[in-house]
């Protein structure tokens, strides 16, 4: 349900991934932050990011970067807490009943609109309507739509039933359906301005957008969780990769992610250890090569288990994400809870690989260096999107090490609509590098499940086994944590032994922030969760407001 | 004889203009190159070397390594081939249409004139590299694909030449002799004013090369220009780009190769230009 | 020759039919849809709300009957919804007449479109003339292969080094964008600073590149004129040289350029697509590239169009220029 391909758009490549998880920041940054003076109002952030947001109605953007802005200025009834349990935000609790069917919010009281008016249960199921509205526009209606009934008990309260127990159900109450009622009842929201000006009631509101430059957003004073520090907060845009790092070094902007690149080898100066203090954590999203398991060659598990030994995954991360990751071993993000670490691995062993294909009956008949079973050589293409530096080398270099191993690969990359329709859809596919997002529910039953391979459906590789497919109806259909665990550990022991996909790696997230910004902790969830509890100390402050 | 004169005179003034002369030499250096490719790359070009990665110039590596440990001195030189197909192709497209509606429209004039002629308006008018960059972004970006999408759209300067000299030309007595002795349009158009009007199609078509090879460069910056791992020199230098500050010989070498080659192209063209144009015999035999 | 203006007026109709039929057609003819970006491999999205969404934007329909539908809005200079989510009007997006012009992105790209032409014109024209009048010399060879690199050198990489120097290491010009922080607080003349200094890099490197042209043709239409009789006979009469190369031959030898410049416009819209990414200037060519990525065929459209006529334009102004420098139609 909440897995999206990573490789949406070139535009989409987050500056920051909402979901992110992990250790602490860089050595050293602790102190940093510790050594800090007081807290103090006052100066502005100014962020880099290569794509502008479109529209600022967290249930209409499809873009990082519009939802990174919008999940400024709306908050949700629950949120992601910093150990990536579901913690109240706009509801201060809620009942889940007996059967699992019903969730009773009760909200907070007081919170305002910066227009002035209060926030109430209306508003709520005003969102909920026009989210499940089939004239909206909306990505996200599918996790509504299981709704049976959503009725406002009380000003403060707010009840929805489901159909069947849904344990994705309780995150979905996030920023997507928070609407103010009385600006928009009657509105067609995608005709009007409310998407270029909007009101909402987070941390800090739109002042102004300049469109293809910057949009500055002030703080809000009556932010219900106190007055952020940092007055404003700026997004500028700045289509090249390589001019923002020298913006960056310049001050014009204070914070943006970071290439691997630029990570490990053009930071680690003086003046950016002084100047400048980075971040690194797993981003929730990995990368895999995925077969066409109707395809011939990749119908026998010992040819897959095969291509598996013959990559090597560390060679990939030390040279694609200069070490910036983590290797994969099945859809789940490592520390996170449904992530199982004792699955079968498969460690670089191009002896084993050969051994395996040989067994499958893959043998260099004609001494060519190429394998051939039955006259036909082993070869087959690998395809990726275009716009994705790190899939391309990630591909060439599985290209390399499978040639080691007797498999010949040609490397094919498409633009991604013609990719997804001609090939994807048409199963015109050999094998593809793509990458997921992966949402903290762990429920992938779109991905796994045997039936789920229609055209336009998610498993396109043809996944099928009834193990697998039995767990993920489980697991989706009990609030039980311990229970879940345990269908989402075993559906990763059958994966890994099946190897539908080789789990390839956990990519890094490596933003940087100026020194002067102090108060982040960083988390598993990444470091702007805290945004408005940053703040500049009165003397290092750069941006003045002038009168 | 009248013609063995020409060429002798062509070369003479050839000759002279030094900076045609190295212009030449560059193009006919990176002729070389590209074909004997596979005897001069030092490395196999998509060879990896995980603990080689971004080394500077040195003695093993003429030109350092790249991203993946790749020699560049390989790549760049592999490259070259690309690079020059790419012009060649897209130009040889070019100039074939361009000679073919360009001769149309001067030898029957009239109706087809008016028409081609207006086709040709259009395609001045729409800005030719958001065409061929929406095009090559929506169909895909292989190496065909762009080579193909360039020679349609550079095509309108060749007709307007072409037709242009057969305007002038069709009138003149070869034309009315061949045509006096029963020559069919095909033979007359092909055969005698053609071949009459090549010079500036020649000239037009080496600054064409260059233009290509720069196309692709900038469609390489905006990422849907030849895509890696087959190594073009706008790739590289688009790679080199995100390494600037920390791998200078990635944008330094592909940056100079592209500026110096169709330096050399242009050269070349212009000092082909000047040593055809009759215009400027008649000065020199002032 | 109002007569013949208006002739040139009434051509214009037929071309723009002309460059919508084949842009619309090349554009929507491509394998793959709009909508793909959003929806493909995108779980949340079902195939009820794929199609609502293609149904929304026509693409259900025929191709013919998309560009009747679209055409029949261009002839109201409506050039349709954008399909980016924010479904803004495209004319909106390219010329929003609530902000202020320099937030225009049609104004910004014709600006520096404009600047850099006029930068092109006052070096290209005593340059050439200098090549032409010291035909053979070494400065004339210096001047060509200068010229020559400009149009060489590939644009963003020399944008790039500019950048490091200037910006990073001497820390002299902004690197990116049209304004500073605060730029709307500034008093008038500052921000004219402001945006004279955020401009410089780009319009040097749009000038630098594009130089070439306009340099050779009036360095070879000078040569041309030169050689033609009535220098000859101004020479003849005594006239000091520099009389006679200013006076009569320059102006003759303009001729050709003022028509390069009118052709060039085209070519100078489509460079902006390079520069406004790379110094991050929201101008069109930076709209139109985000557009093609994310299959805004509205947008892609829109820009094209008016792209086209801005040529039109061009040419036609160049062909009124034309007339009024040229003794011989003048004295019609």
């Amino acid at each position: 349900m909440r897995n999206t391909l990573t490789a949406l758009a070139i535009l989409s490549v987050a500056i920051f991934a909402f979901g992110c998880k992990g250790g602490p920041g860089a050595g050293g940054q602790e102190s940093l932050n510790k050594a800090a003076g007081p807290p103090a109002y006052g100066d502005a952030l100014i962020e880099g990011t290569i794509g502008e947001p479109t529209i600022l109605i967290p249930m209409l953007s499809g873009d990082a970067a519009s939802q990174d802005v919008a999940g400024l200025i709306f908050n949700g009834l629950v949120k992601y807490d910093t150990d990536l349990s579901i913690i109240g935000d706009l509801a201060e609790s809620w009942d889940i009943s007996k059967d699992g069917l019903t969730i009773t919010f009760h909200l907070r009281k007081g919170v305002r609109w910066t227009d002035g008016k209060e926030f109430t249960a209306e508003d709520v199921k005003f969102g909920f309507d026009t989210i499940t509205d089939k004239k909206t526009l909306t990505a996200y209606s599918e996790d509504f739509l299981q709704v049976k009934k959503a009725e406002v008990l009380d000003r403060y309260t707010f009840r929805v039933t489901y159909g069947k127990p849904y344990a994705p159900a309780l995150a979905s109450w996030g920023n997507l359906v928070v609407l103010p009622k009385h600006l928009l009842e009657g509105k067609d929201l995608t005709k009007g301005e409310f998407g270029r000006d909007p009101v909402g009631m987070g941390p800090y509101k739109l002042a102004t957008w300049v469109p293809g430059q910057e949009l500055t957003l002030e703080s809000n004073h009556d932010y219900f969780a106190g007055r952020p520090y940092i007055d404003r907060f700026i997004y500028r845009i700045i289509p090249d990769t390589a001019t923002m790092f020298l913006e960056l070094q310049t001050g014009g902007v204070d914070m943006m992610g970071l290439n691997p690149i630029q990570y490990t080898k053009q930071t680690e100066s003086e003046y950016f250890k002084n100047n400048f203090q980075k971040f690194r954590y797993p981003q929730f999203v990995y990368t895999y090569l995925g077969f066409n398991l109707k395809h011939p060659f990749f119908q026998d598990r010992r040819v897959r288990q095969a291509i598996a030994y013959a990559i090597d995954k560390k060679e990939i991360i030390d040279v694609v994400l200069f070490g910036l990751g983590s290797s994969a071993t099945g859809p789940y993000v490592p520390h996170t809870w449904p992530y199982n670490p004792d699955v079968k691995k498969y460690p670089y062993d191009p002896a084993r690989a050969k051994a395996l294909l040989r067994e499958a009956g893959w043998k260099d008949t004609d001494g060519d260096g190429i394998l051939d079973k039955d006259g036909r050589p082993f070869r087959f293409t690998i395809l990726t999107n275009m716009g994705n530096t790190l899939r391309m080398n990630t591909a060439t270099i599985i290209q390399w090490r499978l040639a080691k191993v007797g498999i010949k690969v040609d490397i094919k990359v498409l633009e991604w609509s013609t990719f997804v329709n001609e090939f994807i859809d048409k199963r015109r596919f050999e094998a593809v590098i793509l990458g997921w997002q992966i949402s903290p529910d762990p429920d992938q039953y779109d991905i796994w499940y045997s039936k789920k391979t229609k055209e336009k459906e998610f498993n396109f590789v043809s996944y099928s086994n009834p193990e697998v497919d039995a767990l993920l109806e489980k697991g989706r259909r009990t609030y039980n944590i311990e229970e879940r665990k345990k269908a989402y550990f075993r559906i990763q022991e059958v994966l890994a032994e099946d190897l539908p996909y080789v789990f390839l790696y956990v990519p890094d997230a490596t933003p940087i922030v100026n020194a002067r910004f102090k108060g982040i902790r960083p988390s598993p969830i990444g470091i702007t969760y805290n945004l408005p509890k940053w703040y500049v100390p009165g003397e290092l402050q750069r941006h003045h407001l002038v009168p | 004889m009248e013609r063995q004169t020409l060429r002798n005179l062509f070369w003479k003034r050839f000759r002279q203009n030094r900076l045609a002369v190295s212009g030449g030499i560059i193009v006919l250096v990176l002729f070389l190159t590209a074909a004997a490719a596979p005897l001069l790359s030092p490395f196999d070009p998509d060879a990896i070397d995980r603990h080689h990665v971004l080394m500077p110039p040195s003695l093993h590596h003429p030109l350092g390594t790249d991203d993946l440990g790749r020699d560049v001195l390989s790549r760049m030189i592999w490259g070259a081939r690309i690079s020059l197909a790419v012009g060649f192709v897209a130009v040889g497209i070019a100039t074939a249409i361009g000679m073919l509606l360009g001769a149309l429209a001067g030898y029957y004039g009239g109706w087809t004139d008016r028409m081609v002629m207006r086709f040709i308006d259009i395609m001045l008018s729409i800005p030719t590299f958001f065409l061929i960059l929406a095009v090559i972004a929506f169909i895909g970006t292989s190496v065909w694909n762009i080579m193909i999408v360039i020679g349609l759209t550079s095509w309108m300067g060749v007709a307007r030449l072409v037709r242009a000299e057969f305007l002038s030309l069709k009138e003149r007595e070869f034309v009315l002799a061949a045509r006096a002795i029963g020559a069919g349009d095909a033979r007359i158009i092909f055969r005698h004013v053609m071949i009459n009007s090549m010079a500036p199609v020649i000239v037009s078509a080496v600054i064409g090369v260059a233009g290509a090879v720069l196309i692709e460069s900038a469609l390489s910056f905006l990422g849907i220009g030849i895509q890696p791992p087959t190594p073009s020199w706008g790739n590289i230098l688009s790679l080199g780009k995100d390494y600037i500050e920390l791998a200078w010989w990635l944008s330094v070498f592909p940056g100079l190769a592209i500026l110096i080659t169709v330096l050399g192209y242009n050269l070349l063209g212009e000092g082909i230009g000047d040593a055809i144009d009759p215009r400027l015999w008649e000065t020199e035999r002032k | 020759m109002l007569t013949y203006l208006f002739k040139r007026l009434l051509e214009i109709v037929p071309t723009l039919l002309g460059i919508t039929l084949i842009s619309f057609f090349i554009i929507h003819l491509a394998p793959g849809k709009p909508t793909d970006i959003f929806t493909e491999l995108n779980p949340r999205i079902t195939p009820e709300a794929r199609e609502r969404l293609e149904k929304l934007y026509h693409l259900d329909k025929p191709v013919i009957v998309q560009y009747g539908l679209w055409i029949k809005k261009l002839a109201r200079f409506d050039f349709g919804e954008s399909f980016s989510s924010d479904h803004r009007p495209v004319i909106e997006k390219i010329w929003n007449s609530k902000k202020p012009l320099i937030e225009r992105r049609l104004f910004v790209t014709f600006m520096i479109n404009f600047l850099s032409m006029i930068v092109i014109l006052l070096v290209a024209l005593p340059l050439g003339i200098f090549s032409a009048t010291h035909q053979n010399s070494l400065w004339d060879k210096v001047a060509t292969t200068t010229v020559f690199i400009g149009f060489a050198v590939p644009s963003f990489w020399l944008a790039l080094l500019l950048m490091i120097l200037f910006g990073v290491e001497l820390n002299w010009l902004p690197i990116s964008q049209l304004k500073s922080m605060g730029y709307a607080s500034l008093p008038f003349w500052s921000k004219v600073w402001d945006l004279t200094k955020h401009l410089m890099l780009p319009i040097f490197v749009s000038a630098f590149t594009g130089l070439a042209f306009d340099s050779r043709i009036m360095r070879s239409s000078m040569l041309e004129v030169i050689r033609q009789d009535f220098v000859t006979v101004a020479r003849a009469k005594g006239l000091p040289e520099r009389l006679v190369i200013y006076r009569h031959a320059f102006r003759n030898a303009l001729l050709p350029i003022i028509t390069l410049m009118g052709l060039s416009v085209g070519g100078l819209i489509g460079g902006s697509v390079i520069f406004e990414n790379i110094f991050g200037i929201p101008g069109m060519g930076q709209l139109f590239y985000w557009s093609v990525m994310t299959r805004d065929y509205p947008t892609v459209m829109g820009i094209l169009t008016i792209g086209a006529f801005l040529t039109l334009f061009g040419n036609l102004m160049a062909d009124i220029g034309y007339m009024l420098a040229d003794p011989r139609i003048r004295a019609k």
